[in-house]
């Protein structure tokens, strides 16, 4: 083994800008593909932490229907005790309860028609970000305060800012005209222009007063520290919500499918890119191979007429092989590790970034993931595919005919 | 002795290129194949930001837009415009437009029995709707708005559902008027449209301008004017002129600056192409030099003796990069066709409802349809032809430099 291993080596090298060459074609790849995958799992991480913990939080529990077609009616009583049921069942996450409903709020001099959200002031803020982005003003504080936060450029329509006034109307839960006049103690700035518009929260006592609610509301949230516990969370909300009719438990691919399936599509155009890449850099090995292979036909004669067994040879030229790939994986994966750890410290930014960044509601900065899985896939892979490039050139062996290999030029 | 000519070389290039047969394919392939990825992914790329662009100016922003200025910043009824004076009128006629509307644009309140949203409220002339490029056929129940004077409301497939209501229904709006009084009326659905992204189902209903006008106590003030070209991606001399024709105090700008996210995208779509290009480029020249070098390599007797025998060192650098440049346009050749044949089949879209809330997600619809862009086919075999010549300099080069005994002699 010893002997072939250094064999193979030195047949590696009697050729040195060749296997340079071909190697520099699997570091080149290498490097790209870590650099790729570990900014991908960059941008997927921070898309779904982002978006959960602005505001939909990782689990909920919702009434049946509630998240095709939320409604105020489609709602869960008692939903104060249940939180805490929760709480104690789940010490690890956190847990608030949440009602919503549309509703025309009015300023002295706007109207316009937005998504009010009914939250507990004392929980809110562990399950979503966007109590933690009031700029001027200050949180709810009072769950039954005619209290109201609103976002930046809600406020900026409504032309009002923190202690105005704002009426609301809308319906109330039975169908009965709601009305209500608060004032204004905080407005956030989330960045997501979407939810700046569109959001205002209340406290959950006075939204269930204003809104008929009485002691309901329309989804409990479980915010987990790591995407990681979600299952075991999911298993252990479940049990507890079994014996109440009419509820579900959700997970963060059900009520943000389109968060899914945008991380789906971007996965499948971009391995689609780097299998294209693998394939280019498969042809080059076979290409190398072969000639390396035909080249030496004459060699491979004398050394079959010498008694050496085809079976050898081949498994020669596949070491040749597997050395050449694994210095393309070393030097790669080495490069492509210091690139893509400086970039986990110093973020990396492209053009055209801030249009992508508003609309998925991240920062400007993309930092790659660093882990053992993210660098070595791609490499893995290209290893994988050199090895495979290199069985047709070494199949070739068997069909030598010393006699004539010897004779060959 | 003079140099070659170049039928003589061509022919010289050609026999060298087919003396290792089996190199030679498996460099033709890669090209090929590299090529073929090239501009397929170009035209998927293409496809959907073409689809998103016109998803997201066609039928509502237009190309260019007036509005009065501030509102922008708060569209409300407040900043409203003049309907377009004859100066205006003029430029509209200008064959640079090919459609132009004005319509009243405000932010309401739906209401059914069942439920509420908020939405925008478009008070529209049905004509001028079409000329921008509002889809009749994206009608799927009931009719559009007959004239600016109809009573009815068309509303989004999603919207309806939301509302749990029906055609012929009743609705709610609720807005306010000038003076901030709140302005409600119901209306009858007459018409439900379907849009490629939910988000504008669920957004936009629409009614008849002078209807929505009186409602709101309005006058004949519009909030905005949308003009659409023939060319989103030319439309600076229609903002010219236009600009150059509207009253004072409104704001006319391309739909570059009302929609940076989808100018954003395009330009970085159109970055990605090139990026990739040249990425799959490099991929392929470590192969193509190594070709090369090896074709070099093995007759470097051969070109000693042709030395020694009186042919000069260029000449022997034009051979070999002729054989790169056949290889080249072999490949280039294979890759194109089997482009394009992969390409034209799809025309009919490539259906992604699998994941249309996603595609949702980015702006685009849940059918992708390849462009194949000229502009892109070109890119690619430029690409492939210049940087290949440039990097089969080096081994042809390196040809060109051997000394002649020290050639011969090798073994």
């Amino acid at each position: 083994m010893i002997l072939s291993l250094r064999l193979a080596w030195r047949n590696l090298w009697r050729h040195k800008r060749r296997t340079w060459l071909t190697a520099l074609a699997m570091i080149f790849s290498n490097v790209l593909l870590i650099f790729m995958i570990s900014l991908q799992f960059g941008s997927y991480d921070m898309m779904i932490n982002n978006t959960l913990r602005a505001f939909s939080g990782e689990i909920q529990v919702q009434h049946e229907g509630y998240q095709q077609n939320p409604k105020l009616r489609s709602s869960i009583p008692a939903i104060i005790p249940l939180a805490l049921e929760l709480r104690s069942i789940l010490p690890d996450a956190h847990i608030a309860a949440r009602a919503a409903a549309f509703a025309l709020v009015s300023s002295e001099q706007r109207s316009l028609g937005i998504q009010i959200v009914g939250v507990q002031p004392e929980y809110e803020p562990m399950v979503s970000t966007l109590p933690g982005m009031v700029r001027e003003g200050r949180f709810l504080q009072d769950s039954n305060a005619a209290e109201i936060v609103i976002g930046r450029v809600l406020a900026r329509n409504l032309k009002v800012s923190v202690g105005d006034e704002l009426t609301l109307l809308g319906s109330g839960r039975d169908g009965s005209f709601a009305a209500g006049v608060v004032s204004i103690t905080g407005v956030f700035d989330s960045g997501s222009s979407d939810l700046d518009r569109t959001l205002a929260e209340v406290p959950l006592g006075y939204f269930q007063d204003t809104f008929a609610m009485r002691d309901h509301g329309n989804a409990i949230v479980v915010a987990v520290d790591d995407l990681s516990a979600v299952p075991s969370a999911l298993v252990a909300v479940q049990k507890e919500i079994r014996g109440k009719k009419g509820l579900t438990v959700l997970d963060w691919t059900q009520l943000q499918p389109g968060l899914k399936q945008a991380i789906q599509a971007d996965m499948s155009s971009a391995w689609f890119m780097y299998g294209l890449l693998i394939i280019l850099v498969a042809f080059s090995v076979l290409n190398t191979q072969l000639m390396s292979v035909l080249e030496r036909t004459r060699e491979f004669g004398v050394i079959t007429a010498l008694g050496i067994k085809p079976r050898k040879l081949a498994s020669l030229v596949m070491l040749e092989t597997a050395l050449m790939a694994l210095i393309g994986l070393v030097i790669g994966v080495a490069i492509g590790w210091m690139i893509a750890s400086y970039l986990n410290i110093a973020g990396f930014h492209y053009p055209g970034m801030e249009e992508m960044a508003e609309k998925f509601n991240l920062p400007d900065r993309v930092y790659p993931s660093v882990t053992f899985f993210s660098m070595i896939l791609g490499p893995g892979i290209v290893f994988l595919f050199s090895l495979l490039a290199g069985v047709y050139p070494s199949l070739r062996l068997f069909r030598l005919q010393p006699v004539e290999a010897m004779r060959a030029v | 002795m003079k140099s070659l000519p170049v039928s003589a070389m061509l022919r010289l290039a050609w026999r060298n290129l087919w003396r290792n047969y089996r190199r030679t394919v498996v460099m033709l392939l890669a090209i090929a194949v590299g090529v073929w990825a090239m501009i397929f992914m170009s035209a998927l790329m293409r496809g959907m930001v073409d689809e998103m662009v016109t998803n997201g100016i066609d039928s509502l922003p237009g190309y260019v837009q007036i509005h009065q200025l501030g509102f922008r910043d708060d569209p409300s009824i407040n900043n409203s415009l003049q309907p377009p004076g004859p100066e205006l009128l003029g430029a509209l006629e200008n064959p640079l437009v090919a459609g132009w509307t004005s319509r009243v644009r405000v932010p309401a309140m739906i209401s059914s029995e069942r439920d509420n949203r908020g939405v925008t409220l478009l008070g529209v002339d049905p004509a001028g709707e079409i000329a921008v490029g509002f889809d009749l056929d994206n009608i799927v129940a009931g009719r559009f708005i007959g004239s600016p004077q109809d009573k009815g409301l068309v509303v989004g497939r999603k919207l309806l559902e939301r509302l749990e209501t029906h055609l012929g229904k009743r609705v709610v709006v609720m807005s306010q008027d000038p003076d901030n009084n709140i302005a409600d009326r119901g209306f009858r659905i007459v018409g439900v449209y379907k849009a490629s992204l939910e988000g504008q189902e669920e957004n936009f209903v629409y009614s008849g301008r002078s209807h929505v006008q009186s409602l709101l106590k309005m006058g004949r003030q519009v909030s905005e004017i949308a003009i659409t070209g023939h060319d989103y991606r030319a439309v600076d001399e229609l903002l010219e002129i236009i600009r150059a024709a509207s009253p004072p105090g409104s704001e006319v700008l391309p739909w570059m600056e009302l929609e940076s996210y989808l100018y954003g995208m395009m330009g970085m779509m159109d970055g990605f192409i090139l990026v990739w290009t040249i990425v799959v480029f490099l991929a392929l020249s470590f192969g193509l030099i190594n070709t090369l070098m090896m074709a070099v390599f093995e007759r470097v007797r051969e070109i000693g003796l042709m030395q020694a025998l009186g042919m000069k060192p260029s000449s022997i650098l034009y051979l070999i990069l002729m054989e790169s440049l056949l290889l080249l346009l072999l490949g280039l050749l294979a890759g194109n066709i089997l482009a394009i044949a992969s390409i034209l089949p799809l025309r009919e879209g490539i259906d992604l409802s699998g994941v249309a809330r996603g595609m949702e997600m980015f702006g685009a619809g849940s059918t992708l349809y390849p462009v194949l862009d000229l502009h892109d086919l070109a890119t690619a075999n430029t690409v492939v032809i210049v940087l290949g010549l440039v990097t089969s300099l080096l081994p042809a080069w390196h040809a060109s430099r051997y000394s002649p005994v020290e050639a011969i002699t090798k073994i």
